[in-house]
């Protein structure tokens, strides 16, 4: 038996660890690295209907612990992405997750509808949560209703499961998970990165030439681990957990606190071979702490705190 | 491309907050191309988080030697400066593309053009056109006398002219000044590398197709983040892109396609 492998809706992941959406291009670079077919799954760029060019540059600046990003969706449009880029992915006997997005709700419908019937996309992750575009993104994932609607929309026409990426930049993220759940989606992407900000003191003027970015690295891994808690207590769909995964620990702790799988994104940045790592190292860390199986931990500590109030 | 700790053989600062870094590893006898870059790990864990790119300023591929030359930027760069021999440090490399040595025949002849802390991958071209047989030229801006560097070396390579802004050493004013004088016919190719609005100058001054080599803030290094673009003066005739990454399709690029 695999002790590794988690299931969750088009999802039959052998480890459960994937690339996170943005920091791994459509696999293509890291393929050069290393068997992209060791990882669990893997979620590509966030896909548009058109080209994007995304924002000026510096889009990024290092802060204590993370990084803020402003890199703006950057992509190569849907019909490069369907002719090019999900085509050359065949070659791997892995899950593949798109994160797609878009300006209007029909944006998404259309690039969720021709997305979900390529053969080897096993699930849709639906960006509602970029802070880094003006039109879009974090504009759909703030409120319920508008995430609900969204939800709606993209479930009636996708072929695969919906996991709906969620911002972390809202008072009540439980409200809008809860309304996600309702609306059809199949399972929960969180977090996405925090809006931050950094100043160069010299100029006096943003490092980032967006002025904010979003903030992701081990810097905010008790956020999403908090977030994945409280959410998990109040919806029954999967979850797929990141914010700050540098090492191995850190996948229990997300699982733990909720997570059916994790996604790894900054790590990548620091060491190239971050994924593959931590999937060899998980094992032995189970070992020594009594877990026989994964799937036995994910949410455990919602159930052993609710046991015990 | 791989990920190795190497070995620091020696540190030294050869001009105000500018330091040359002498490394040992395996993955020092990949370096082959001038003008690629490693992307390094100051410390261990995840403070300062990202790696910096640091441009390959000469190898010694059979004794897997490298050596780097680095302004003192900011908080990772200061802590890089504290390395001394025997301890480690993480090298992911070499990643981009660099400078086309062998675009030059013999006797023909480069001038290299560098400002700063772009000086030092001109270095190791500088090295590899004259094993061609390729006449090097040199021209080396500073700011001021006390921050030369490196000016030993090119000139055991070639004729090399100084720079300053101040006029403290060489000639008084910017390379562009000294690149203006050259003749018609006085080169076949330039190469250059330096700060934006130099490489600019350059380019417009040149009376020779030639090779810039930029620099922008990166993450992966490796061209997945998309973090160090930059747009193409004219998209792609044959896919159609609109820009190029710094890290992977640089940092070196033809002058003229990109814009600076």
């Amino acid at each position: 038996m695999n002790r590794l492998q988690v299931n969750l809706p088009g999802l039959s992941m052998k480890n459960p660890v994937m690339p996170a959406s943005g920091c791994f291009g459509f696999g293509q670079e890291y393929a050069k690295l290393y068997d992209l077919n060791r990882l669990g799954a893997i979620c590509v760029k966030a896909v548009t209907i058109e080209e994007r060019r995304g924002n000026p540059t510096p889009r990024v600046a290092e802060t204590p612990g993370g990084m803020l990003n402003a890199i703006g969706l950057q992509n190569p449009g849907l019909q490069h992405v369907l002719a090019h880029e999900l085509p050359w992915l065949e070659q791997y006997d892995v899950p593949i997750i798109v994160n797609i997005a878009g300006n209007e709700p029909e944006d998404y419908r259309e690039v969720a509808k021709a997305v979900s019937q390529v053969k080897n996309v096993s699930a849709i992750e639906l960006n509602i949560s970029c802070p880094n575009v003006k039109e879009g993104g974090i504009a759909f994932g703030t409120h319920p209703d508008t995430a609900a609607r969204l939800t709606e929309l993209v479930k009636a026409v996708s072929q695969v499961p919906v996991y709906v990426k969620l911002s972390p930049n809202v008072t009540d993220i439980v409200a809008i998970a809860k309304a996600v759940e309702q609306a059809g989606a199949d399972g929960l992407s969180m977090i996405n990165t925090l809006l931050g900000m950094r100043i160069d003191v010299k100029s006096s003027l943003p490092v980032l030439a967006n002025r904010t970015g979003g903030l992701s690295g081990a810097a905010i891994k008790p956020v999403a681990v908090r977030m994945i808690y409280e959410v998990r207590q109040h919806v029954d769909i999967p979850i797929i957990g990141m914010g700050g995964i540098f090492e191995v620990d850190d996948i229990l702790e997300l699982m733990m606190a909720g997570a059916s799988a994790v996604a790894v994104g900054t790590a990548n940045f620091i060491d190239p071979f971050a994924c593959p790592k931590l999937i060899d190292q998980l094992e032995a860390r189970m070992d020594e702490l009594g877990i026989a199986t994964l799937s036995d931990i994910i949410g455990r500590s919602v159930s052993i705190c609710s046991q015990t109030r | 491309m791989i990920v190795e700790n190497m070995q620091v053989v020696a540190q030294e600062e050869i001009a105000p907050s500018i330091f040359r870094l002498r490394l040992s590893g395996d993955c020092a006898g990949e370096m082959k191309i001038p003008g690629q870059f490693v992307h390094v790990q100051v410390e261990q864990g995840i403070n300062p988080t990202l790696r910096r790119p640091l441009s390959i300023c000469d190898v010694d591929v059979e004794n897997r030697e490298l050596t780097l030359i680095y302004r003192v930027e900011g908080k990772g760069t200061k802590r890089l400066t504290e390395k001394r021999p025997g301890d480690a440090v993480n090298v992911f490399g070499p990643l981009g593309k660099g400078f086309p040595a062998e675009v030059l025949k013999e006797k023909q002849t480069a001038v290299l053009i560098g400002g700063g802390v772009g000086i030092p991958p001109l270095y190791y071209l500088a090295k590899q056109l004259v094993n061609r047989d390729v006449n090097v030229m040199t021209i080396l801006g500073f700011r001021t006398a006390a921050d030369v560097f490196l000016e030993k070396e090119f000139t055991a390579l070639g004729e090399t002219v100084i720079t300053t802004e101040d006029g403290t050493k060489g000639l008084k004013g910017y390379v562009t000044d000294a690149f203006r004088q050259l003749p018609e016919n006085a080169y076949d190719l330039f190469y250059t590398c330096g700060p934006k609005p130099m490489l600019q100058a350059v380019e417009t001054a040149a009376l020779s197709p030639g090779y810039i080599s930029l620099e922008e803030r990166m993450g992966c290094g490796i061209g997945a983040c998309l973090a160090c673009v930059c747009d193409l003066t004219v998209p792609d005739s044959q896919s159609g892109k609109k820009y190029r990454k710094i890290c992977s399709d640089g940092p070196v690029f033809r002058a003229g396609e990109v814009m600076i």
